[in-house]
């Protein structure tokens, strides 16, 4: 391959940094900073004795190591919790008032956050580092009395729809990286869709971690009330940095009665240089509750950055004949790590749930599907499709596929397919000699292994996961 | 169009091709026939680029050294192999696949890519003309097609494509009548001044119905006899020993 072409490939598009001005909480993990992130979010007491109770819990809990990608000890007390431009000491009244230099970063990114630029029909909430910087079409959306805004806006003005939801799902008892975001959440997005609203766009939050030796602890908490609708997605993308940095966020959703949620993550967190170095350490629980009859919940997710993603976005189904989706696309290459699966909790009669994973491993990579179906005695009639493919590239890659499955119900219906392929050389040369390159034609096959996931991402981004896919696997072969 | 000098293949220190001489002009039909193991495969092999042969000789494609050019770009300048054993690519959309191969070759060329719409209308004709049932457009590159279909769609390739140079592989082996027909007829309907082509067969039968400029019989890495299409009738007589 021509050098400059190889170039341009190792090059991580979205890894330059911001230079701005920041306000840090003091370094490390302690009561202190917790009292420091409430005090300067201005919360009130009851959120800050949540935290602080998370906190507590925290000091006796252990960081889980059953999982297959390890990775060195993080050192807590290295890190910083809370960054935020200083600009944001208080907080500018709209989108127009923003720091330029942030603008100019999220121009960059290619999300455009001024009015005139926007995406067509896509409300986008930007948080940089700790906090929640834009969100845009606000107006457009309240008409309909959809609440869509930061969640530090979100305790301000709706307390009540925060302290009900707020870890009813995953409880600040919860495993050590989720107690930790308990504890220590900054900002992220809050979306409350009315009863009977279907929301009119797609909404959308872009994650943009810029500060170094800054961890970032997102909290998302998305509700669908009675037969509402709403279509949410995420992006992600860090700047290039020798050390690794840890990215651990909590995803709540709640739909009730016949409502339905799709969340879709794009995530494309800096990986790492060609030999491991860097990268980011995507530790996030994401899961959610059909607490509701007949609701919904569709989990899509296009993995292909970070050093390691480790992360089971799930399903409880609690309601009657509520439906769970899990679709997947983890591609890693180089030293890429991933452990990622789902799990679906039957406990509602008639729930169904599908899980269609489809794992790429190039390079030097490591990629492990873990899934758990979990069928209840009362979960009368439930069932459950998966189908996991796993795709490997070269001769040094891994692949592991392991499923667990717990069934206390006899007339349950379980079906788990697995297969694991190989782009052979001859399909490569075929695609050659029909005047593909080595990276067209990998892009090629690899967008065909994924075809039944990326057809569940919204339409504008299902072109742009199709081009990642391509571009995560540049270098590869050849 | 394809000049072969002294050209000499191995493969796993194996002599495959040992000393093939063959000029190949504009416009013009050879075929090449050939027992099993005399190194026909390999000369297509060779000619379209793929890995793992120690070369040795000369091959000039259009007055230019073939050998420094990469297997996509001897496939964008106009050089086709259709293959004897066309590979299955899961997931990937026939049409798909033939749309992106299509337009990575006109981008080469500097032409104007075609867009779904344009392109369908294109390859719909070209199945028309050729009598292959549109429907494998639908289906999985070469999944589970039957060797006659993964055949037709060679020659569905090959008539979009309209490469300058095309070699078939022992295309017609294993084809019943009517789909040797399809595979005469898209060679046929391509044939003029400027494209050349390059026809591997075991038997005379395909022959019967694309008449070949010069017929050769290669034996052990070598043409051993070139004749006119007669020489095909012949050997279906005599068979190669006797050559």
């Amino acid at each position: 391959m021509k050098e400059k072409e190889l170039n341009k490939i190792k090059e991580y598009k979205y890894g330059f940094s911001t230079d701005i001005e920041t306000i840090k909480a003091p370094k490390g993990l302690n009561e202190e900073v917790i009292k420091f992130i409430s005090k300067t979010k201005k919360e009130p007491k009851w959120l800050l004795e949540w935290r602080l109770k998370a906190y507590k819990r925290l000091k006796i809990l252990k960081e889980p190591n059953w999982q297959k990608p390890k990775y060195p000890k993080i050192d807590y007390q290295s890190l910083y919790y809370y960054s935020a431009p200083k600009s944001f000491t208080e907080k500018p009244k709209s989108i127009d008032d923003l720091d330029p230099k942030l603008l100019e970063t999220y121009k960059k990114l290619g999300i455009p956050l001024q009015e005139q630029q926007r995406l067509n029909g896509i409300a986008v909430d930007a948080v940089f580092d700790s906090v929640s910087v834009a969100t845009t079409f606000k107006d457009k959306l309240t008409e309909k009395g959809i609440i869509f805004c930061s969640i530090s806006e979100a305790v301000q003005k709706h307390p009540n729809l925060v302290k009900k939801y707020l870890g009813s799902v995953i409880p600040i008892t919860d495993h050590y990286f989720a107690t930790l975001n308990s504890a220590v959440f900054t900002d992220g997005s809050f979306v409350y869709i009315p009863k009977g609203v279907r929301c009119p766009m797609e909404l959308s939050t872009y994650f943009r971690i810029n500060a170094s030796q800054t961890g970032q602890f997102e909290r998302t908490l998305i509700i669908a009330d009675e037969g509402s609708y709403v279509s949410y997605l995420e992006g992600c993308t860090a700047p290039m940095r020798d050390e690794n940095q840890l990215h651990a966020a909590n995803v709540e959703l709640i739909a009730l009665d016949d409502a339905e949620i799709k969340y879709s993550t794009v995530q494309n967190w800096y990986p790492g240089d060609e030999n491991g170095k860097g990268g980011i350490y995507n530790f996030v629980t994401k899961r959610g509750a059909c607490r509701g009859k007949n609701s919904k919940i569709s989990w899509t997710q296009v993995e292909t950055g970070s050093a390691i993603t480790w992360k089971y976005p799930s399903c409880i189904l609690q309601g009657d004949n509520s439906v769970g989706e899990f679709y997947s696309i983890a591609i890693t290459n180089n030293y890429q790590k991933a452990d990622t699966g789902t799990k679906m909790i039957h406990l509602g009669k008639n729930t169904k749930s599908k899980i269609i994973s489809k794992g790429i491993s190039a390079g030097n990579a490591d990629n492990t599907y873990r899934g758990l179906v979990d069928i209840n005695s009362k979960a009368i009639n439930a069932r459950n499709y998966t189908q996991c493919d796993s795709l490997l590239i070269g001769n040094k890659c891994g692949a592991h596929t392991i499923p667990y499955i717990k069934n206390k119900n006899p007339n349950a219906n379980i079906e788990h397919e697995a297969t694991t392929s190989k782009i052979s050389e001859e399909q490569l040369y075929y695609c050659n000699q029909r005047g593909l390159n080595q990276e067209e034609a990998v892009s090629l096959i690899v967008n065909g292994f994924c075809k039944e996931v990326l057809q569940q991402l919204p339409m504008e981004f299902a072109v742009e996961a199709q081009k990642l896919v391509g571009i995560s696997l540049e270098g590869s072969v050849g | 169009m394809l000049k072969i000098n002294n050209l000499k293949a191995k493969i796993d220190n194996k002599l495959i091709l040992n000393g093939l001489n063959l000029n190949i002009k504009s416009g013009e039909i050879h075929a090449i026939m050939g027992p099993n193991g005399s190194g026909k495969s390999t000369l297509a092999n060779v000619l379209s680029g793929k890995k793992g042969y120690k070369i040795s000789g000369s091959v000039l494609y259009e007055d230019k050294d073939l050998f420094k050019l990469d297997i996509e770009e001897r496939a964008q300048k106009g050089l086709f192999l259709a293959f004897q054993y066309p590979l299955e690519i899961p997931g990937v959309n026939t049409s798909n696949f033939l749309k992106t191969s299509l337009n990575a070759i006109r981008k080469s060329n500097g032409k104007k890519q075609l867009d779904a719409l344009e392109f369908l209308k294109v390859v719909k004709s070209k199945a028309a003309a050729l009598k292959i049932d549109e429907k494998i457009l639908n289906r999985q590159l070469n999944v589970g097609f039957s060797g006659g279909e993964k055949k037709k769609n060679e020659i569905l390739q090959m008539s979009l494509h309209e490469p300058k140079m095309a070699i078939l592989d022992e295309t017609d082996s294993g084809l019943d009548i009517d789909a040797l027909k399809i595979v005469a007829d898209g060679v046929n309907t391509l044939r003029d001044k400027k494209r050349s082509f390059l026809i591997i067969t075991h038997y005379q039968r395909l022959l019967d119905y694309i008449k070949p400029d010069f017929v050769h019989v290669l034996m052990k890495g070598k043409i051993a006899k070139t004749g006119c299409s007669e020489l095909a009738n012949e050997l279906e007589k005599v068979g190669y020993e006797n050559i």
